[in-house]
């Protein structure tokens, strides 16, 4: 791996342009905005597919895909959004803010940022390629189908061809997010400007890095289990096949050791940014900063000892099942000091509720719904009823959009004025707020009552006394992905710069570094460090 | 479609108001939003133990989102224009980090009590062993009280006729069923009331005596769920696991269940359907089970092509057409329409041999149906749609193949 | 930037100490599978009993004692033919050395290789199911249309929990033909 911090020589030069500036870029605002248009593609196709399922199943009965594509819709729109929308979009973020927040003049290794960037539009044109095969190629061959935790054997003995593009692609976006990872690591401890201790550090570079050490912990541990996948489909091995002396279940603990710190990679980051919005409109300083920084992390060790709840009906002993249950139940009390801290900051804050606090404080409010359903799926006997139904579905859609994907648009929306120089549309922005808060509750929240009366997850077709609630989810599900389109709109106003001038400090509680270079941002920020006191 | 969009957005609003204060009676009552208390001891426990977390989080959420809104309309800039500059606070976070502690354990201990029941499978009376199948359930009745050989075993479909979920195919392509244009004027046949949800064989079970139940599976992983018994447990290759049920006397009836677990394309379409009956009328079920089992089979010979085809058409839709497709166009399995193998005479005695033994993915079928089944059922496919080979096999042509 | 030798020095330290330690984690995948077999055979998490056969002797015969072993036979993928128990239910004293027979026939026209796998339910019984011969330890040849006869002889130990009064032994065969022969066994369902 060429990773040599060496890019630093055309500091003095004027930014290339045109495609080559993509292409070869090693700036990190530049590699930042490339991530966060891909996530937001990404965004947008996996919700096409979305869109798709909730069509499906608008009534029961087979309407418009048949139940082997309409699989591969759930499949591969979990690994779109999971790989493509969410982890880009905070690396994304993690670009641009990391450095501007430590003071940093850029990420320490440049061109690996470059290289962990392109490969992920390469990974997901397999991926992809695969649906576009299945829906439009001669003999329709199937993708991947076996839900995105291709638990084996349906994605070993009985997976697709396609298996295999879904293996190497997996691999692509597994070295992409390591190489981000480390490149977050390196930049944070080694970049800081002088003065900037640790626990100087704004949270958002905080849960960072914390994340970026699940990252490289759990990344591999999908790699080899992708790998075991492969070697069971072609070369003889039997890690997951109980005809070869393998167990299945095996397979669940694997990826379950990678899944369960995946999702608190997809949440830690999203804490950070909240930890930055609420203070910033509150006009008060963040209340409790060292718990939060300690919460973080012991959420981040306990999220490696609380995998098996996932799988708490595959017949565990009943001496690990009472651990595993026990550890989950714990990690509601660092995910609560979080949520009280926040509380706490608001309280006789001096309130004003711009975008950005709005989108935070639908966060605080719909993420701790998450997180409390999330409690209930911890206690076992019970979760025996919730697992696999929409219960479950409800409560990490809660999690991740209205909590990972509400905390990047509020990320969006305090930062676009820095990236682009201009404010953002109000107008579309509050009719992207209004109409996504109201339309991702009517998506969401009724699939806590089907799910508790007992539809199962992954169902093309249903019974019928799901019907009433399914339809209305489908509506608040095109609804909420139209809403969208606001935003998109937004987001193209910005890249043309109309709108109001930005100044250095859009907001007028707002602290950290990266208020301090102009609005936008210029090309080179930091050349020689600032300093802390 | 005689429901209209506005027809079903009016139905689903009305059931959303009034369904708060109408109780379920049976699992097939329309919007229910809750668990079901099921009827099972150890089901009404997970139930109060769910109706009790329920509460915890609801009061936690209240406590939050009051404390929110109040902070909102109290501490916003116009009313509030001075910040306060508190950043911390011992005691409160002392407090709310050792409050959620104490609330936890006051879950868990029931949670752990109700857990080490449910895991207690010892002293039934009955075991009947639950395999998963793509896409049905094989039950096999393996001890009742003293009888430790019972030898009855059976495969539970679903009823549902393809018809109903399988619309006509249209087109091919990304819409086999056609775009909601080619959809205008056709006619959809109505969803029976168990929609998804009726077998053909039930899942026969006495009550008031402790069922065990041994679940595997023969290929993929599922999960045997029928939420009235109080939880699911997975069924897994290879392996075996074990569940129980207690249903108490006077709850005989019918009960629901799904495959819980992703198993490929029709894991929608493999429910279960549980019977409960007093232990005197479960007795003599089984004993004409077994008495079923015992006989030989039944190899009169079909009177006519009319009779055979009439019959296989019934098999043919139970069993077959879930992977040839509802009108043999194919699907998971081949397309039947013209094709050679089912046409030309050489393969006659393959397809026979296929369907009685299996071969690849598809399964054997001599364990789940008789000869005369088997035999109506090729020879509905060899003259059905078009093929009109005139073949008529009987029975015992069949039986010599097995 | 004034000292950047020492600072790319430094980047490409922490570099290598944390690629070192993906590839590690990449390794930690595997370990967890010998890792895994471990803890299963200490707490019998998935029920499998040991794949060799046991050669110690039971150290005593609990003839106050009773428990109920129970047989139960499944095709797995690719086997058709009957697999079959003699006796579905055996009454042992724990200590008490026991032979079952197993039948297993292959309706094919061509010789298949078998596999058979066991698991005991309840999984913490299954450390204390002692084989000293087991058809499963072996891959097993039928012949076309040959019906075999195949034996296991086991002991329950003797240190059984009080608790556990009836047992599952669980054997899944599998037709392991294309396996042994190197043929790579997908299903391709289309």
């Amino acid at each position: 791996m060429s990773t040599v911090a060496a890019a630093h020589d055309d500091h003095h030069h004027h930014a290339p342009t045109g495609l080559k500036r993509w292409l070869f870029s090693t700036n990190h605002k530049d590699i930042g905005t490339l991530y966060l248009w891909f996530s937001f593609a990404m965004f947008m196709a996996g919700g096409f597919m979305a869109m798709v399922i909730r069509a499906e199943l608008l009534e029961p009965g087979m309407q418009f895909v048949d139940p082997e594509f309409f699989n591969q819709m759930t499949t591969v729109h979990g690994l779109t959004m999971v790989f493509g929308a969410v982890m880009p979009g905070f690396v994304g973020l993690a670009n641009w803010m990391v450095p501007l927040m430590i003071g940093a003049p850029d990420m320490a290794l440049p061109r690996m940022n470059n290289w962990s960037f392109w490969i992920l539009p390469f990974a997901f044109t397999i991926l992809l390629s695969s649906v576009l095969m299945s829906a439009f190629g001669a003999g329709h061959p199937s993708a991947p189908n076996f839900g995105w935790t291709f638990y084996a054997p349906l994605s070993t003995e009985y997976g697709p061809a396609s298996t295999d593009l879904f293996i190497l692609s997996v691999h692509m976006m597994g070295i992409s997010s390591i190489m981000g990872a480390i490149n977050v690591i390196v930049t944070v401890f080694n970049l800081r400007a002088p003065g900037m201790t640790l626990m100087k550090m704004p949270l958002f570079v905080w849960t960072w890095l914390i994340t970026a050490f699940l990252l490289i912990a759990v990344m591999p541990v999908l790699a080899g289990a992708v790998t075991m996948v492969l070697t069971d489909r072609h070369f003889g091995t039997s890690f997951f096949s109980a005809a070869g002396g393998g167990d299945p279940v095996l397979f669940q603990h694997v990826f379950w050791f990678f899944g369960h710190p995946e999702v608190y990679i997809m949440i830690l980051p999203a804490f950070g940014i909240i930890s930055a919005i609420i203070p910033t409109f509150a006009r008060k300083p963040l209340f409790g900063y060292a718990s939060m920084v300690y919460a973080t992390a012991s959420i981040a060790l306990l999220s490696f000892v609380v995998w098996a709840h996932h799988m708490f009906t595959v017949g565990m002993p009943l001496a690990g099942t009472l651990f595993f249950m026990y550890m989950t139940m714990l990690i509601s009390v660092p995910t609560g000091v979080k949520v009280f801290n926040w509380v706490a900051t608001m309280w006789r804050g001096s309130m004003t509720f711009e975008l950005p606090m709005k989108w935070a404080i639908a966060f605080v409010i719909l993420f701790t719904c998450g997180g409390l359903s999330g409690l209930m799926l911890a206690i076992t006997p019970v979760d025996f009823q919730y697992h696999d139904t929409y219960f479950v579905v409800a409560h990490f859609h809660y999690v991740l959009v209205t909590g990972a994907v509400f905390s990047m648009f509020a990320a969006a929306y305090y930062w676009l004025p820095k990236w682009s120089g201009v404010m953002p549309s109000k107008l579309l922005g509050e009719l992207h707020f209004w109409n996504s808060l109201i339309s991702v509750n009517l998506l969401f929240f009724p699939m806590h009552f089907v799910g508790l009366a007992g539809m199962p997850r992954r169902y093309a077709d249903y019974a019928l006394q799901f019907a009433d609630y399914n339809f209305w989810i489908s509506i608040g599900g095109f609804w909420f992905g139209l809403s969208q389109l606001f935003f998109l709109a937004l987001c193209l106003q910005c890249a043309m710069k109309k709108g109001e001038k930005a100044p250095a400090k859009p907001w007028d509680g707002a602290e950290g570094l990266e208020w301090e270079v102009p609005s936008p941002a210029p090309f080179h920020t930091f050349d020689t460090p600032p300093v802390v006191k | 479609m005689q429901s209209t969009l506005f027809h079903r957005a009016a139905v689903g609003l009305t059931s959303l108001m009034i369904s708060g204060m109408v109780a379920a009676s049976d699992w097939t009552e329309r919007s229910d939003h809750n668990l079901r208390p099921g009827v099972t001891a150890v089901s009404k426990e997970v139930y109060d133990l769910h109706t009790t977390v329920l509460w915890i989080v609801t009061i936690i959420g209240l406590l939050v989102f009051g404390l929110i809104l109040i902070s909102m309309i109290r501490h916003r800039r116009s009313k509030h224009p001075t910040p306060a500059t508190f950043h911390e606070n011992v005691f409160l976070e002392v407090l709310w980090t050792i409050v959620p502690f104490i609330i936890l354990i006051a879950m868990a201990v029931p949670a752990t009590r109700v857990l080490i029941e449910l895991e207690d499978t010892s002293n039934a009376e009955l075991t009947v062993k639950v395999t998963g199948h793509r896409w049905k359930w094989e039950y096999e009745y393996l001890t009742y009280e003293d009888d430790n050989n019972i030898g009855v075993s059976f495969i539970s479909n679903l009823a549902t006729p393809p018809e109903q979920y399988e619309n006509p195919v249209l087109s091919g392509g990304l819409f086999p069923y056609g775009t909601a244009k080619d959809r205008v004027g056709q006619d959809f046949p109505e969803k029976s009331h168990n929609y998804n949800l009726e077998v053909d064989n039930k899942l026969v079970l006495p009550s008031g005596q402790k069922i065990r139940f041994l679940i595997t599976s023969a290929d993929v992983i599922h999960s045997f769920w029928v939420p009235d018994f109080g939880g699911k447990k997975d069924a897994i290759p290879g392996f075996v696991n074990e569940t129980w049920a207690n249903i108490p006397e006077g709850q005989e009836g019918i009960y629901y269940g799904q495959c819980a677990e992703l198993c490929g394309k029709n894991h929608a379409y493999m429910p279960v359907e549980a019977k409960v009956v007093s232990q005197k009328e479960f007795a003599t079920w089984l004993a004409q089970k077994k008495e079923e089992a015992a006989a030989a089979p039944d190899l009169t010979p079909f009177p006519d092509l009319d009779t055979a085809l009439s019959a296989g058409e019934k098999v043919y839709k139970a069993n077959c057409a879930l992977c040839h497709g509802a009108e043999g166009q194919g699907g998971i399995g081949p397309s039947f329409v013209g094709d050679d193998y089912v046409t030309n005479p050489e393969h006659l005695e393959d397809h026979i041999h296929t369907v009685v033994n299996g071969r690849n993915a598809m399964p054997s079928f001599k364990a789940q149906l008789t000869p005369k089944e088997i035999a109506a059922v090729i020879t509905f496919e060899r003259n059905a749609w078009g093929n009109d080979t005139g073949d008529l096999i009987q029975p015992a042509d069949v039986h010599d193949q097995e | 930037m004034s000292d950047s030798n020492s600072l790319e020095a430094r980047n490409k330290r922490t570099l290598k100490k944390l690629t070192i330690w993906a590839v590690a984690m990449f390794g930690f995948a595997f370990a967890m599978v010998p890792f895994y077999n471990v803890i299963c055979d200490i707490t019998g998490l998935n029920g499998k009993t040991s794949s060799t056969a046991n050669t110690e002797a039971p150290s005593r015969l609990v003839e106050d004692r009773k428990v109920v072993v129970e047989f139960i036979t499944q095709n797995g993928t690719g086997m058709n033919g009957d697999f079959l128990p003699a006796s579905r239910r055996v009454e042992v004293h724990p200590g008490e050395i026991t032979l079952v027979n197993f039948y297993a026939s292959n309706p094919k026209s061509s010789n298949i290789v078998t596999q058979s796998i066991p698991s005991v339910s309840p999984g913490e019984a299954a450390r204390y199911l002692h084989k000293t011969q087991c058809f499963c330890f072996d891959q097993q040849t039928l012949a076309a249309g040959e019906r075999k006869e195949m034996p296991m002889i086991f002991y329950l130990d003797p240190e059984l929990p009080r608790h556990i009064n009836t047992l599952t032994l669980s054997y899944t065969i599998f037709d392991v033909t294309d396996r042994v022969a190197g043929i790579n066994n997908n299903t391709v369902l289309d």
